[in-house]
């Protein structure tokens, strides 16, 4: 863990976490700043987030969390006026290097919306967009493959294999959630970032998903924004608190939401402000 | 007089407001109890029922004395009263003027919008009826598939056919000019240019879509023709020096604002969310375009080229001036060809007598050109109800 940089302090919770016990780092960040324009949305922020686990974000609105994990695959470059300083690694590789390729970044670091955004194509289409684009497969029965391995990962398959050719724009919402995920797996990623993936859906769909985070954890680097504190408690092994652009606190999740160390994240967690 | 009985309608009505208004007012004194409605809402009720009336009444006369009998100005102020005095005695504490006024403001929109139809409708009807009287002197079959088309000639011939393949290849010219020069722009300014610029260029292709047609018109007679025939010539081709290519190519770049204006709203319609989704997977921004903005977009666009190719088939003035009279049944571009909109033009232009089938073969190209227009907007329409919502 990066020494906490004044003035900015952040806590440790517990001062040894388990799920950084292990030293492997999948993203590390040091004196990220970013800016939107005037707004000074992330304000010196340094955070290690392991391979093989799910760490969980959470915060107020507009406490920054959404802009740092979209700083995690430049994202953020698609907005006018965003600037990002400092320093985000991704496997000791620093992201904002000017020689890197934006479009490997996002082919290893994958990506998942609040709303579900399956293109407007066949549920095939929608899983193979990403293996054709970057030619994963080197023929009609590969991409097959490709695209039920993904569709089963995501917990799809048995649902859809039916009906592959109909378009994705016609599952429930929670369906199309899980294409989505489909879709992010194809092109073999090793960190998936999820922007609050079930704030669009049902209960029923969002244990679905959950289940699933659950599941991938044993595969990939999982990030996930959340509002939901019991779906932070549910699915991660670390929490990161933020708030007003910084980051707060930090730690296994079950320590964290017994005894957290700042009053702040207790009032937020316990529901006192936020 | 005409002014006259405007003016005293507007009156009757302005006296009516404040009748009605004022005797609402006073009702409240009297009862001390609270009126359902605002009282100007009573005044304005009032207000509608004499300008109903006075409107009604004057155009009775007008028809019934001429419009320029002093009976017109009378008849508005009988009728203004005639329209208020049982709306000005309806009105009590309890009345709902807010209501019904609503009412009146449903009858008038209702009105207006009937106006505007049934004007459409006669003007399609007027046109038939004139086609089907020309049909009695020339045969459909003749006109729908004859190959000749001189209707000055002895004996005069009316085959519709080099009007509409000259028609067609002007069209088909035009869009092979504008369809990719109007689509590859828009896609420019959604999707690269920056907003500023964006801000800049939209409103001047939009200033390109409103120059008057009669000047691009001689523009394509006067500077393209000529530069397609030498250019056409330094090759060694036989080019006419009123071409369809000419003409096609003036009438592209009169679309290419319609196109681009259009596409560009349509692809700005389509959500970020897809264009992220695919930018998450890894797509650079050419990629992303051509596999999820366009498709997404697609319907649109084809209504957008819809509209395109119904404006071009019914240009006139371009035509005119630069693709000539000569009905030559032909596909060559560099040959001279005519229009349906140029013949009717022509057909209508000096004295005339309204009987002959001459004459009277404008109606029927009219017809068959509102046709095309008409079954095309179908089409567009067809197309963009059926995909419209697929990615909401």
């Amino acid at each position: 863990m990066n020494a906490p940089t004044a003035p900015f302090q952040t806590y440790i919770t517990p001062p040894h976490p388990r799920a950084l016990s292990n030293g492997k780092f999948k993203i590390t960040a040091s004196g990220v700043d970013v800016h939107y324009g005037e707004k000074h949305a992330i304000k010196n922020l340094s955070i290690d987030i392991p391979d093989r686990a799910v760490s969980a974000f959470i915060g107020p609105s507009g406490c920054g969390k959404s802009t740092f994990l979209r700083a995690i695959n430049r994202m953020n470059d698609t907005i006018p006026g965003c600037r990002v300083t400092g320093d985000i690694e991704v496997d000791k590789h620093d992201i904002y290097d000017p020689k890197i390729d934006v479009v490997q970044l996002r082919a290893k670091v994958g990506m998942v919306f609040q709303k579900p955004n399956p293109f407007p194509k066949s549920i095939y289409e929608n899983v193979a967009y990403g293996p054709r684009i970057h030619g994963l497969a080197k023929d009609k029965t590969e991409l097959d493959q490709i695209v039920e391995q993904s569709l089963r990962k995501a917990g799809l398959w048995e649902e859809v294999k039916d009906r592959l050719a109909q378009p994705g724009t016609g599952l429930s919402g929670g369906q199309q959630q899980r294409l989505c995920i489909a879709r992010a797996i194809a092109v073999n990623p090793e960190v998936i970032l999820m922007d609050e993936p079930c704030s669009a859906l049902d209960p029923i769909a969002t244990a679905k998903i959950e289940e699933l985070i659950d599941e991938l954890r044993q595969n990939y680097c999982i990030v996930i924004v959340t509002h939901s504190m019991q779906q932070a408690a549910r699915v991660s092994q670390l929490t990161a608190f933020f708030h007003l652009g910084t980051l707060v606190e930090y730690g296994d999740t079950d320590e964290m939401f017994t005894a957290p160390q700042e009053k702040r994240t207790q009032d937020y967690i316990t529901g006192r402000f936020g | 007089m005409f002014l006259w009985t405007v003016l005293l309608i507007v009156l009757m009505a302005g006296i009516a407001y404040v009748a009605g208004r004022a005797r609402a007012s006073g009702m409240v004194a009297a009862g001390g109890a609270r009126l359902h409605s605002l009282p100007s809402y009573h005044g304005l009720f009032v207000a509608a029922g004499a300008m109903i009336g006075g409107l009604a009444l004057a155009i009775l006369a007008a028809f019934v004395f001429g419009a320029q009998s002093f009976m017109t100005p009378v008849a508005a102020v009988a009728g203004g009263a005639i329209g208020a005095a049982p709306l000005y005695s309806r009105s009590s504490l309890d009345f709902r003027a807010r209501n019904a006024f609503e009412r009146v403001v449903l009858v008038v929109l209702i009105a207006c919008s009937g106006v505007a139809v049934l004007t459409t409708v006669g003007i399609v009807f007027s046109v038939l009826f004139e086609t089907l009287i020309f049909f009695r002197a020339v045969s459909p079959i003749e006109f729908l598939f004859g190959t000749h088309w001189s209707p000055n000639g002895t004996p005069a011939s009316f085959g519709f056919v080099p009007l509409l393949a000259g028609t067609l290849l002007i069209t088909v010219i035009a869009l092979v000019v504008a369809g990719p020069l109007g689509l590859l722009s828009a896609i420019y300014m959604a999707e690269y240019a920056s907003p500023r610029l964006r801000s800049v260029l939209k409103p001047v292709l939009e200033i390109l879509a409103g120059i008057p047609t009669v000047v691009l018109g001689f523009f394509a007679a006067l500077t393209v023709a000529p530069l397609v025939r030498f250019s056409g010539e330094s090759l060694g081709l036989a080019v006419a020096s009123e071409s369809a290519l000419a003409a096609g190519l003036v009438m592209g770049m009169m679309i290419v604002p319609l196109i681009s204006s259009l596409s560009d709203d349509i692809i700005n319609a389509v959500p970020q969310a897809l264009r992220d989704g695919s930018y998450a997977m890894g797509a650079t921004k050419s990629e992303t375009i051509k596999k999820v903005v366009l498709p997404a977009a697609l319907p649109g666009i084809v209504s957008a080229f819809m509209l395109a190719i119904s404006r071009a088939i019914g240009e006139t003035m371009i035509v005119v001036m630069a693709a000539g009279l000569a009905a030559n049944l032909t596909a060559n571009p560099f040959a001279a060809v005519t229009t349906i909109t140029v013949q009717i033009a022509t057909l209508l232009v000096g004295d005339q007598e309204f009987d002959s089938p001459k004459t009277l073969s404008a109606f029927a190209l009219g017809f068959v050109l509102f046709f095309f227009t008409l079954v095309l907007n179908y089409i567009a329409l067809r197309i963009v109800q059926k995909y419209r919502e697929q990615y909401d």
